[in-house]
């Protein structure tokens, strides 16, 4: 691809790109050196793209691994929260449920939650229900999902058990459902 | 029979890792008589189809 071509393509990304970084990141300074650090490397690749869909592909790739980095960066120097002491956020999540284990409030189907996926404002609404559930939580199910880790990259990074990472990933997606049922798709209680 | 919290566990896990086939029975014997677990599932694999969404490279 030619440079003036590429640089219409990485500008257009780039938004997308620093919110997606920031998200995982926290961090202003360190999305941005992510994102930066991701176009970098696809300007110097520029010669093997065919079109702006593999550019795109492929320095989304390379933003994952950038993030991927630093997250393990943070665990190395210790400059994360300790995912083995989990118990002080479960609290909310067993309110959901009755003594015997039973739905205190039966969830209920969604209507056509596929047509939330092309509404911009939904994506608001889901980034700040993975911003409000426990940190520990929204930080689990993002490496899963949304880096696409396997549980037992997860379970290594962060040492913990794979039981304490299940035990994590079901009160996430328990708290997210809850959180876009109440604020997105309208469930009564 | 397994209550609505275990049966999300199961649902949870399910997503992780094979279940057995005890595991398996027992969810679907619960997911049969239980519609709130019945939504939590699709719930839940709706979460997934997001948040892969949102690494996803498309504009």
């Amino acid at each position: 691809m030619k440079t003036d071509e590429l640089q219409r393509v990485f500008a257009a990304m780039r938004s997308q790109m620093l919110r997606f970084a920031r998200l995982q990141l926290r961090s202003e300074a360190a999305a941005e050196d992510a994102v930066q650090e991701a176009l970098l490397a696809a300007h110097m690749a520029a010669d093997q793209f065919a079109g702006a869909s593999s550019v795109r592909t492929w320095v989304f790739s390379i933003l994952k691994n950038k993030i991927i980095d630093e997250l393990r960066r943070r665990v190395r120097e210790g400059n994360v929260m300790d995912f083995a002491a989990a118990e002080d956020e479960m609290k909310d999540i067993d309110e959901l449920f009755d003594q015997r284990g039973h739905w205190a409030a039966p969830p209920m189907a969604w209507p056509d939650p596929e047509a939330a996926l092309d509404n911009q404002q939904f994506w608001v609404v889901f980034e700040a229900c993975l911003d409000g559930v426990p940190p520990k939580h929204g930080r689990i199910f993002m490496m899963r999902e949304i880096l696409g880790l396997e549980t037992e990259e997860i379970c290594k990074e962060l040492a913990i058990s794979p039981s304490n990472c299940w035990v994590l990933l079901h009160r996430a997606r328990l708290g997210l459902r809850e959180c876009l049922s109440q604020r997105w798709f309208g469930e009564q209680k | 029979m397994m209550n609505c919290k275990e049966a999300t566990q199961l649902l949870s896990q399910g997503q992780e890792r094979t279940l057995t086939l005890v595991e398996r029975l027992g969810l679907k014997l619960h997911l049969l008589i239980c519609k709130g677990c019945r939504a939590s599932e699709r719930h839940f694999d709706f979460l997934r189809t997001a948040a892969r969404r949102i690494g996803s490279p498309e504009p």
